[in-house]
């Protein structure tokens, strides 16, 4: 495919590792956090942490939607799926996502309720159109790359006076999820992540701009490279930030050019704050409650707010106790120090959410990782 | 789940666009970009394309690296 394989050449890699090699100083470390999911599996799939240096290290954050929705989210989805006769529609990454009781949607849809995978918002609105008798609801999740074509449906379905679409809103926001992660924990005994700058999330940033995270890296100190998702950007991403941290440099720099812009989507930016409010706060898995963290449909759009239109529960339901995905998520474990690793929790049958998606650490180490243990004692 | 793709536009009708996936044909979303054209590529996400991808950035993106490796290699 053009401009993707041209950025997989491996004996490119291989010559950009040298690079790396010779630009990492040997007196210090460098714990380098790529945010997003799409990155953790690049680097499991092409193995790019072979190629680097033993005092470069990646981090795997919590870049993942599928892997921070907490249960009480999922569980409000199953709620609706099973209770309230709705046909609901969702992407598929989260249909095996594990709610409380050892249910998930995927579970729930074998037991009747009518759970749909659709592949683009638009789906959800066509079937809203195409049965009218029928309740539909969409379980929009996703960051700021997904959000907007969520609001694009919303408007739509205002346009259309649609009455039987609504959305169950569990979109999230990125800076301050890396704020959450900056700020250290108020329980003094949890560990605080250690991270020195960030591989910053390419799609994203295509929509809120590389402007979005300038005030907040400069508060805390931390330079961020923006990175493309084949192997050579993710190579040239880390070079970068080294090169950056040597210097001393705190800014956030742009290495996926061909896509990402300081001001990035202004239209797509527009839309976000038509459809969307910014929550108070939001429930992470891993990161506990996030001020400011998520959004909510905009009173404008009351009408189409599952969470106004059907009673719901509202629980905060804890992660199962065994699981590591909190202190995964947040980057002070590895998918291999958790005992369920391997043995209870495999892709097949996922015990917390890092398993579940692809982009999930756990699930990338599984598919990809497996056998490479040795190198499990590096990340401490 | 933020997996999006570089798709060259084959059509456009309205706010609507045709794009090649790598051999697939894919009806898609203008939405949220302006000015797009027959030929370009654009990046795309659930639906719709999320940004024109800048082919001379992409272009530039390699040429340098490679000039700055073959600086490097070059180097005593």
């Amino acid at each position: 495919m053009k401009y993707v394989d041209e950025f997989r050449d491996g004996a490119l890699a291989r010559r950009m590792a040298a690079g790396i090699a010779a630009r990492a100083r040997p007196d210090r470390s460098y714990r380098l956090m790529e945010f997003c999911g799409g990155h953790t599996h690049t680097i499991s799939r092409y193995d790019l942490e072979s190629l680097l240096p033993a005092n470069v290290t990646l981090i795997h954050g919590p870049g993942c939607p599928v892997c921070v929705l907490p249960v009480g989210r999922v569980d409000q989805a199953m709620a609706l799926a099973l209770n309230h006769d709705v046909v609901l529609c969702c992407y598929g990454d989260v249909l095996r996502v594990p709610g409380s009781d050892d249910m998930s949607l995927i579970k729930a849809r074998a037991a009747g309720a009518d759970v749909r995978i659709v592949y683009a918002s638009t789906d959800a609105l066509d079937l809203a159109k195409a049965m009218p008798d029928r309740q539909v609801v969409f379980l929009a999740i996703g960051f700021e790359t997904t959000a907007p074509a969520t609001a694009a449906v919303l408007l739509q379905a205002e346009a259309l006076g649609l009455t039987n679409f609504s959305v169950l809103c569990d979109h999230v926001l990125t800076p301050p999820a890396m704020a959450a992660i900056l700020t250290p924990p108020a329980d003094a005994a949890l560990p605080a992540t250690r991270i020195d700058g960030f591989i910053g999330p390419g799609h994203v940033s295509t929509v809120i701009g590389a402007e979005a995270y300038d005030a907040l890296l400069r508060r805390h100190g931390k330079p961020m490279v923006i990175s493309g998702f084949e192997p050579i950007d993710v190579l040239q991403s880390v070079d970068m930030l080294i090169d950056l941290l040597n210097r001393g440099r705190v800014e956030v720099a742009i290495q996926y050019r061909r896509v990402v812009s300081w001001p990035g989507n202004r239209k797509a930016q527009d839309l976000l704050a038509t459809v969307f409010a910014v929550r108070d706060c939001f429930e992470w898995r891993g990161l506990g409650s996030v001020p400011a963290s998520a959004l909510k449909l905009a009173d404008r759009f009351v009408g189409f707010d599952a969470e106004r239109r059907f009673p719901l529960p509202d629980n905060t339901v804890a992660d199962n106790p065994a699981c590591d995905c909190p202190d995964i998520l947040r980057g002070v474990r590895h998918p291999l120090d958790c005992r369920l690793f391997g043995n209870a929790c495999t892709p097949d049958t996922p015990v917390g959410a890092c398993m579940v998606s692809s982009e999930g650490a756990c699930a990338a180490y599984y598919t990809y990782g497996r056998g490479r243990d040795d190198r499990r004692s590096a990340a401490h | 789940m933020c997996l999006a793709v570089p798709a060259e536009v084959i059509e456009i009708g309205g706010a609507e666009a045709v794009v090649d996936l790598g051999g697939i044909r894919k009806r898609i979303s203008l939405m949220l970009v302006d000015d797009v054209r027959v030929g370009d590529f654009v990046i795309v996400h659930v639906g719709f394309a999320l940004t024109k991808l800048d082919r001379e950035e992409a272009h530039e993106t390699l040429a340098l690296l490679r000039q700055g490796l073959a600086a490097e290699e070059a180097a005593p």
